[in-house]
């Protein structure tokens, strides 16, 4: 794309006055990513600065190539920036080894990808029990917290259930249990409501807007306004630069007369 | 907007006065079109010369009661029946803005539909956080029937405004690659004639093509 974009009223504010005194669970720091080189070189990632505070969920938009996806998947340290800082619950992703960092990701970053994920060969809880196990946990104290988090979505049923037992939105609730088990707080969202009707869409994007409220920070890639609509910001992407985002709702505004002017 | 039928529904659920009406109508809908009592009594005013409502005594306060009359009720029954004129569709500013946007002299199209974008996900955001809350109002089981009916129709309100903007928000999206591939395909083009046919080379920026659709012939079929 040219490079006559609009750069229009793009002013990144904090979205909420009581959380500037928190820390953000993430924080993009002039993000780049170039790939290849020379002639075939294509930057991704333009100096992108983004934070994401606890209790917040901000979506992502932009047309595909827009560089929504490499966004996310160097901010769950999937991949490396080509220069920028990654930070995730304080620490930079970017500098520590192989090992921390795959410690991190399993402590502090959850995914919630459009075909789900599950392991097809472990129940709901074993899905949501194996991250913790990994690190560490013993089977049964992750069992137990893993059907404590399906319960406190109201999922319980699902707990002895393996993936092809479920439909597809089922799947995708399991997923977000999963991705916010433990002391899991950040949850990346690919495209998460991608396979589904868009009934079954709502409700997913209705669970991850709730366990926001509960204290997570979420991003949530989509090309679908109807599903940013539940983010607390929207950032629009185009050729790797932010260009523009919308505050948090003022819904209450609108209840007050604000609408009769339209 | 059919106010007329609007009161008419109301008023099958028995008499009412004037401000009561404002108030049922406002909370059946959630206030999104806000009615005055003025414009309450002027289309009672109308129903009763057509005949479609009566006067009807008094409450204890003593507020004018209307009634439905059975020329009312075939009204009403024959509009739930009848499907809303889209016959001409109202006028819309955006596609209006846009339409003229289109090869504007010192105009940047994708600003205009970037500014337009922002707005229209902002009032979504804003919709889904009360459709949200909605949700929850509706999910709890009321005692109160009429407060239910309330929930329910305000429900569908937002959700209907919710489906509007989210079509405003694709076609804006849509526009905007539109003008991107056309944009594409004139630079392409100029790129393969020779220099002498093409007498402003067009450049990648949308400008270009919104010259080049003012200027290059239409297909026939979408001439007027």
């Amino acid at each position: 794309m040219p490079e006559s974009m609009p750069h229009t009223s793009h002013q990144p504010q904090q979205a909420f006055k009581s959380q500037q005194s928190q820390q953000p669970v993430l924080q993009l720091e002039e993000l780049t990513r170039v790939h290849g080189s020379g002639a075939t070189e294509v930057h991704a990632l333009r100096g992108v600065n983004l934070s994401v505070f606890p209790g917040e969920l901000v979506a992502v938009m932009g047309p595909s190539g827009s560089g929504k996806s490499t966004l996310l998947t160097i901010a769950g340290g999937l991949d490396s920036p080509t220069s920028g800082r990654v930070v995730v619950e304080g620490t930079d992703i970017t500098t520590v080894g192989r090992k921390e960092l795959a410690a991190l990701r399993r402590r502090s970053i959850g995914y919630v990808f459009q075909d789900y994920n599950l392991i097809p060969a472990l129940t709901a809880a074993e899905n949501i029990a194996l991250p913790r196990e990994l690190d560490g946990v013993s089977a049964r104290k992750a069992r137990v917290s893993a059907v404590a988090a399906l319960e406190e979505m109201g999922l319980g049923q699902l707990a002895d259930r393996f993936p092809d037992e479920m439909s597809g939105g089922q799947q995708q609730r399991v997923a977000i249990a999963r991705a916010l088990v433990g002391d899991r707080r950040l949850v990346l969202a690919d495209e998460p409501t991608g396979a589904l009707d868009s009934e079954t869409g709502e409700s997913v994007l209705a669970l991850l807007r709730a366990r926001c409220d509960a204290g997570a920070a979420g991003i949530l890639v989509t090309h679908e306004p109807r599903f940013a609509a539940w983010a607390d910001r929207v950032v629009f992407l185009r050729d790797g630069s932010v260009v523009d985002e919308t505050l948090r709702s003022q819904a209450d505004s609108l209840l007050s007369g604000q609408a009769a002017a339209q | 907007m059919s106010i007329r039928h609007g009161l008419l529904a109301l008023l099958e659920h028995g008499p009412r006065y004037g401000s009561q009406l404002r108030t049922e109508f406002e909370s059946r809908t959630g206030a999104t079109w806000p009615l005055n009592v003025g414009q309450v009594y002027t289309t009672l005013a109308r129903l009763e010369r057509d005949g479609m409502v009566v006067q009807d005594g008094e409450d204890g306060a003593g507020h004018a009661l209307y009634a439905i009359t059975d020329a009312g009720r075939g009204e009403l029954k024959s509009w739930f029946q009848r499907p809303v004129d889209r016959a001409s569709p109202p006028r819309d500013e955006l596609a209006i803005k846009l339409a003229m946007a289109v090869g504007a002299p010192g105009v940047d199209i994708r600003a205009v539909i970037q500014a337009q974008r922002h707005a229209t996900l902002q009032a979504m955001q804003d919709y889904t956080r009360l459709k949200a809350r909605a949700l929850a109002a509706v999910e709890v089981e009321s005692e109160d029937g009429e407060q239910a009916r309330d929930d329910i129709a305000w429900l569908l309100v937002l959700e209907q405004l919710i489906f509007q903007t989210e079509a405003e928000a694709r076609w804006l999206d849509h526009s905007e690659s539109r003008l991107t591939r056309l944009s594409a395909t004139a630079a392409r083009r100029a790129e393969n004639a020779p220099a002498a046919a093409s007498p402003a080379p067009a450049g990648h920026d949308v400008t270009a093509v919104a010259d080049t659709a003012r200027t290059a012939p239409m297909p026939r079929s979408t001439r007027r």
